[in-house]
């Protein structure tokens, strides 16, 4: 019987349209053989955390490049957790500066990858976390 | 490296054509017998197939063989005249430098106000403004979806208030400027030339550019707020506007360098450029103006980025496109319409995190292609821009970089240095090649309005863009610091911009909206609406909005009103 395939939300909140970061790794996490359902643009953190519900999934993935993830990060992670989606495995990927990784991951975010991850990294990542879950 | 070329966007590679022809001397035929093959026996290539950054082949030597159909009276011809290969002036770089022009903007209008003016005070030439992602939008700074994102991608302008306070103390009679805005891009120029007015600046002497390319925002960048037509209506309305009042301005700056940074090839952030152009040229036309009274006023705006060559073949590629398109397709009889004058930056998406130093060379080889592909203006990004935007030692270098390339390397000596290599002139061919091929896929499709619809172009850039991160990440292409040659390092200190930049502008906000006249402001943004569902040129009523100090956001919502908005259909 084939395993259940890992659900991934990739969302791209704010008002950015840089989409290309977005656009790969949707790509790459299908290649490696996730379902993986892309937001669109311009989505804010209660549209993210009702299309989490809603298509049931097992990981989120932002991408922000704008400077804005720290009021989009904490917005999202409460939204999550008044849903009960407290299993939920969170990363953000895009341009964060590293005084800026330590409250991010209080605050419950589970990685951050900078520019120039390798998608395989990500993937990697998240099978890892996945299967601990 | 074939799989590369087997999933190529193009249906025929553009080298292939060339090499069927190639018929090589006797001479170069007696090389590669006497001294290549016996010299590959003892040491083979490195790679089984050499490309450039965009997956394009190149061949180990290029010969007079390859250029066997080449005209150069026809294909070269000389600068400052058609097909304007070697450049657009007969002197080019000997008369007149490029403009420097950095691109700056970041938090307040003050804020932004005192880097201009440092930068001017270090020898910069022009202004180009950053506005922050809820200007671009068409969002008040006090908006609910601009919280968070105030003043940090560009500086905040929710009013022709701030607009005074960005150009307080540099006279816009003097000093042109370059303002990258698109949606919103008719509301920021009325600001811009209320406050020339302001200055007694003259309408009909100011002179710089608008960005208003609404195309490339559905194709690559995305900041777009209407659905295309009236968007489209909007940019006419400028030009048309612009014809009559501002003989100077450029109205439009044809942008390839967001659809580079999306992920295209270089023959695909040509193609879609000037495919965009004519699409502008066409609407332009069929409002009634005709075509030598308004493309005088269209600039371009190319990427710079990493492959040297292939940079180079791609402007003068993109001169011999345009003149012919001018001269064939809309008749025109002005060599102001037929000569492409364009902006470029370097590229924003080669610079890496890593090892941010090594931004600087990056950003110098890529500004040194820039100018020997004959550019009019250039802005060099700051090697700290992976991280942020710059600070000002981190923009002061970017800047000395033109002045070392204008000053020290002597490559401004003479005109198109690289004119006549036979490496170089192939390399052009296939790039107009390449181009030509798109243009006329586009062509078929109905135009490039229709070809968004159909996410012809997004897709086509999307898969371009897959392409390259396989590469980097197999290694095929290598990206210094990043995927080879990898170091520990310590964090740069970079630019920060707090959230007392949305409190300052929300505090200014509701000071604007209690001092100016209401009546005022609902005449005129109903003056407007109705305007907006008729026929008429907008801009009279634009200006007339903006000068009652009615906000970016009331304006943008007056035409959300009548125009609707729009959604892409987001492919992946």
């Amino acid at each position: 019987m084939p395993e259940k395939k890992i659900r991934v939300l990739i969302a791209k909140p704010g008002l950015d349209g840089h989409d290309r970061g977005a656009k790969i790794i949707a790509r790459a996490l299908r290649d490696a053989g996730m379902e993986v359902v892309y937001t669109g643009l311009r989505q804010t953190p209660e549209m993210i955390a009702s299309a989490a519900v809603q298509e049931d999934v097992d990981v989120i993935g932002l991408s922000i490049l704008s400077g804005a993830h720290n009021t989009i990060c904490p917005q999202l992670m409460k939204l999550l957790h008044e849903k009960g989606m407290n299993d939920v495995t969170v990363l953000v990927g895009g341009i964060i500066p590293e005084a800026d990784i330590p409250a991010l991951k209080q605050s419950g975010i589970a990685e951050i990858f900078l520019p120039g991850t390798s998608t395989q990294d990500i993937v990697d990542f998240i099978h890892k976390r996945v299967a601990l879950s | 490296m074939s799989e590369q070329r087997k999933g190529s966007t193009q249906t025929v590679p553009p080298s292939e054509e060339s090499s069927a022809h190639r018929e090589p001397s006797a001479q170069e035929q007696a090389w590669e017998k006497n001294t290549l093959q016996p010299a590959l026996e003892k040491n083979p290539e490195r790679q089984t197939e050499f490309t450039t950054i965009s997956g394009h082949p190149i061949r180990r030597l290029y010969t007079k063989a390859d250029l066997a159909n080449w005209d150069p009276s026809r294909d070269l011809g000389f600068p400052g005249e058609p097909p304007y290969t070697r450049g657009i002036h007969s002197t080019m770089h000997r008369s007149r430098l490029w403009t420097m022009r950095q691109f700056a903007g970041f938090g307040t209008a003050e804020d932004t106000n005192q880097r201009f003016r440092y930068l001017l005070a270090q020898g910069q030439t022009g202004l180009s403004t950053a506005f922050d992602l809820p200007t671009l939008m068409g969002y008040d700074s006090d908006h609910p979806l601009s919280e968070g994102e105030v003043g940090k991608c560009g500086v905040a302008i929710s009013s022709l208030a701030d607009m005074e306070v960005l150009f307080d103390k540099i006279p816009l009679a003097d000093v042109t400027t370059s303002m990258t805005i698109n949606s919103p891009a008719a509301v920021i120029w009325a600001m811009y030339l209320a406050v020339a007015e302001k200055q007694g600046a003259d309408w009909k002497e100011i002179s710089g550019t608008l960005q208003n390319d609404i195309l490339k925002e559905y194709i690559a960048q995305k900041e777009y707020i209407y659905p295309p037509e009236p968007s489209m209506r909007l940019v006419i309305d400028t030009f048309e506007f612009g014809v009559k009042n501002t003989p100077k301005f450029n109205t439009i700056s044809i942008s390839g360098y967001h659809i580079r940074e999306a992920g295209s090839t270089a023959i695909q952030e040509l193609a879609f450029t000037l495919r965009d152009g004519l699409e502008y040229v066409e609407w332009g036309m069929h409002r009634g103006l005709h075509v030598d009274q308004f493309v005088p006023q269209l600039s371009f705006f190319f990427n710079a980025h990493n492959d040297f060559f292939e940079e180079i073949a791609k402007y003068r590629a993109a001169r011999r496109i345009w003149h012919k398109a001018m001269v064939e397709r809309y008749k025109s009889k002005n060599p102001r319409s037929w000569a492409l004058r364009f902006h470029t930056q370097t590229a924003g998406c080669s610079l890496t995190a890593q090892q941010p130093y090594n931004n600087v060379v990056r950003t110098a080889i890529q500004a040194l292609a820039a100018v020997l592909g004959g550019t009019q203006s250039l802005h060099t990004n700051s090697l700290d821009e992976a991280w942020a935007l710059p600070t000002e030692f981190a923009a002061t270098i970017a800047l000395r970089t033109q002045q070392i390339i204008a000053h020290e390397t002597g490559v401004t000596n003479t005109v198109d240095p690289l004119g006549g290599s036979y490496f170089v002139e192939t390399l052009t061919n296939e790039v107009e090649r390449g181009a030509r091929e798109y243009i006329d896929r586009i062509d078929a499709m109905g135009g490039m309005v229709a070809a968004i619809e159909r996410s012809y172009p997004q897709r086509e850039i999307a898969e371009a863009s897959y392409r390259y991160q396989v590469a980097v990440d197999k290694k095929e292409k290598i990206i210094v610091g990043v995927n080879d040659f990898v170091a520990e390092e310590k964090p740069l200190d970079i630019l920060q911009i707090d959230e007392t930049v949305a409190h300052r502008q929300a505090a200014r906000l509701k000071k604007l909206r209690a001092d100016r006249s209401q009546a005022e402001v609902d005449r005129r943004l109903n003056a407007l609406r109705a305007a907006a569902k008729g026929k008429e040129n907008l801009m009279p009523f634009l200006y007339d909005a903006v000068k009652s100090y009615a906000t970016l956001g009331e304006i943008c919502d007056a035409l959300r009103d009548v125009f609707g908005t729009y959604e892409e259909v987001a492919i992946t």
